[in-house]
């Protein structure tokens, strides 16, 4: 592994300070399952490495039930699905830290790195998308905000400008009758990347039938994930049914841009695309369910 | 190897998309990072950039903190096996996909080939050698033993580390949180059966061996 200097700042300030001397030469470490991998193999270059572990910001987990989750960018998956309060009101992103690697990658990877490396398959991504969540960045010219559906531009690119750094995800607080969920296709049980993935997520009006509000999410069926705006308006205002269901499984069939590869042909994965959407509609919905339910 | 996973072309869409984004996102919260004056405050109080060279990085390795002086890009996996001659985690894939170099960290099970060494400065850091007591095995060490849970023994301390960290947390599983629980670590020999009986007798269950 080529030598680099090493930075473990203690203040948002501290980081930005340093990430926007040295430019792209410096690397945002915070799990580093990926990042130390990627350049141990040589296909990442840098003369530093910003461990951001030490800002508060960072690693918090703050719940409030007015103002929502705020979710430090290099919290561990293991945090979030052991959270009591979290991996109950955030049923999405508990699915997909659960999903992400092996236990020892979920102790260590972080949903801020996951949404970094930007790649079009990553798990957390449409989960995020479906709970709505919110990126908040620091950089040298202040703070910003950017949905998560807007963050990623390209197969490993995201919109982080120089200096800049991701410091948290603001999620807001579910409404009532709300649920969601996340599932991908994977040819085995664990420790694979997704072929397809989907996140979903309903809000139920009070006969529990209605759908008031959806979102759904697709990912590795684009250069980077999508929501699918169109699914949402096929659900919105209609009953959960199957032919609603059917509405939003094609809606996405005909939104997905699948390439083929060694992990499946487009064909294959659109087809999927429809079977993985009518799925975490339907898990979406039993949540909602059970969320009013438990009231 | 550079990954093609589900690479899309990057194509004329990043420029625009970048473009917008440019423009979109002027929506703040809390005033996160102020302007140039506190980056200045920041620049003076900077924090320290340590290496490329080599520092002093003091490790507490089962129990006895150990005095190290390596460059900042040396694994954690890479210091136990080079520097301290604990050579119990393995490095078998050094890509964070195997498990064969699984110590525990504050208490959790991590890949050492993935994490610095001077990331783990100021924690606990548990690793196979300090497992056995005065020349007697630990029982879950008993365990894999009792349940032929290793063949060439390659992938064994690190997955014996990941069942330590897992019924730590874990005392009472059933077969199916074993599996997933394990998900993270591989074996070529094929001896998950074993690894799971011995988990099984570790925590008293029936399954093992030794409470058949
Ligand atoms: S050697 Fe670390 S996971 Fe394989
Ligand atoms: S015993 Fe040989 S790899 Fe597991």
């Amino acid at each position: 592994m080529r030598a680099f200097d090493y930075a473990a700042p203690k203040s948002l300030n501290e980081a930005v300070s340093l990430l926007s001397r040295r430019g792209d030469r410096a690397r945002v470490l915070s799990g580093g399952t990926d990042l130390i991998v990627q350049v141990r193999e040589k296909r990442r270059d840098l003369d530093l490495m910003v461990d951001v572990k030490n800002i508060p910001e960072l690693s918090e987990i703050r719940y409030e039930p007015a103002a929502g989750l705020a979710l430090g960018a290099s919290v561990a998956c293991s945090r979030i699905y052991e959270h009591p309060v979290v991996s109950r009101v955030y049923p999405g992103l508990v699915d997909a830290a659960f999903l992400i690697g092996g236990i020892q990658i979920q102790n260590r990877a972080s949903l801020g790195g996951n949404l970094c490396n930007a790649s079009p398959a990553a798990d957390s991504i449409p989960a995020l998308i479906a709970h709505r969540a919110i990126c908040v960045i620091a950089g040298p010219n202040g703070g910003r905000e950017l949905p998560v559906e807007q963050f990623c531009v390209a197969p490993g690119r995201n919109a982080l400008q120089a200096g800049e750094l991701l410091v948290s995800f603001r999620i807001p607080a579910p409404p009532p009758r709300f649920g969601a969920n996340y599932i991908r296709f994977i040819p085995r049980n664990e420790m694979d990347i997704a072929v397809v993935g989907c996140g979903a997520s309903l809000t139920l009006r009070e006969d529990l039938k209605t759908i008031a509000e959806a979102r759904v999410a697709l990912g590795a069926v684009a250069p980077t994930p999508l929501l699918v705006a169109e699914a949402a308006s096929a659900l919105s205002g209609s009953a959960f049914s199957s032919e609603s269901v059917d509405r939003a499984a094609i809606a996405c069939q005909a939104a997905a841009r699948p390439i083929t590869d060694m992990r499946g042909t487009a064909e294959y994965r659109r087809h999927l695309v429809g079977v993985l959407t009518r799925r975490a509609l339907l898990k979406a919905f039993e949540r909602a369910q059970e969320a009013a339910n438990a009231r | 190897m550079p990954k093609r996973d589900h690479a899309g072309p990057p194509s004329e869409l990043d420029v625009s998309r970048r473009g917008f984004l440019k423009g979109a996102g002027a929506a703040l919260s809390s005033g996160i990072v102020a302007g140039a004056e506190a980056l200045e405050a920041a620049n003076r109080a900077a924090a320290k950039i340590i290496g490329p060279g080599k520092t002093p990085v003091t490790l507490k390795i089962n129990g006895v903190n150990k005095a190290l002086n390596i460059e900042p890009r040396v694994t954690l996996l890479d210091a136990l096996r080079d520097e301290l001659e604990l050579t119990g985690a393995k490095r078998v894939c050094d890509r964070s996909s195997c498990g064969a170099c699984t110590v525990i960290v504050s208490g959790k099970s991590v890949y050492a080939c993935s994490m610095l060494a001077i990331e783990a400065q100021g924690k606990n850091i548990e690793t196979v050698e300090g497992l056995s007591v005065a020349g007697k095995l630990h029982p879950l060490q008993q365990a894999f033993v009792d349940n032929d849970a290793q063949q060439c023994g390659y992938c064994t301390p690190g997955f014996v580390m990941a069942c330590k960290a897992f019924l730590d947390k874990n005392p009472n599983p059933t077969i199916e949180q074993v599996r997933k629980g394990l998900g993270g670590n591989l074996c070529r020999c094929g001896t998950y059966v074993g690894v799971a009986e011995a988990v099984l007798q570790t925590a008293g269950k029936k399954g093992g061996r030794a409470n058949a």
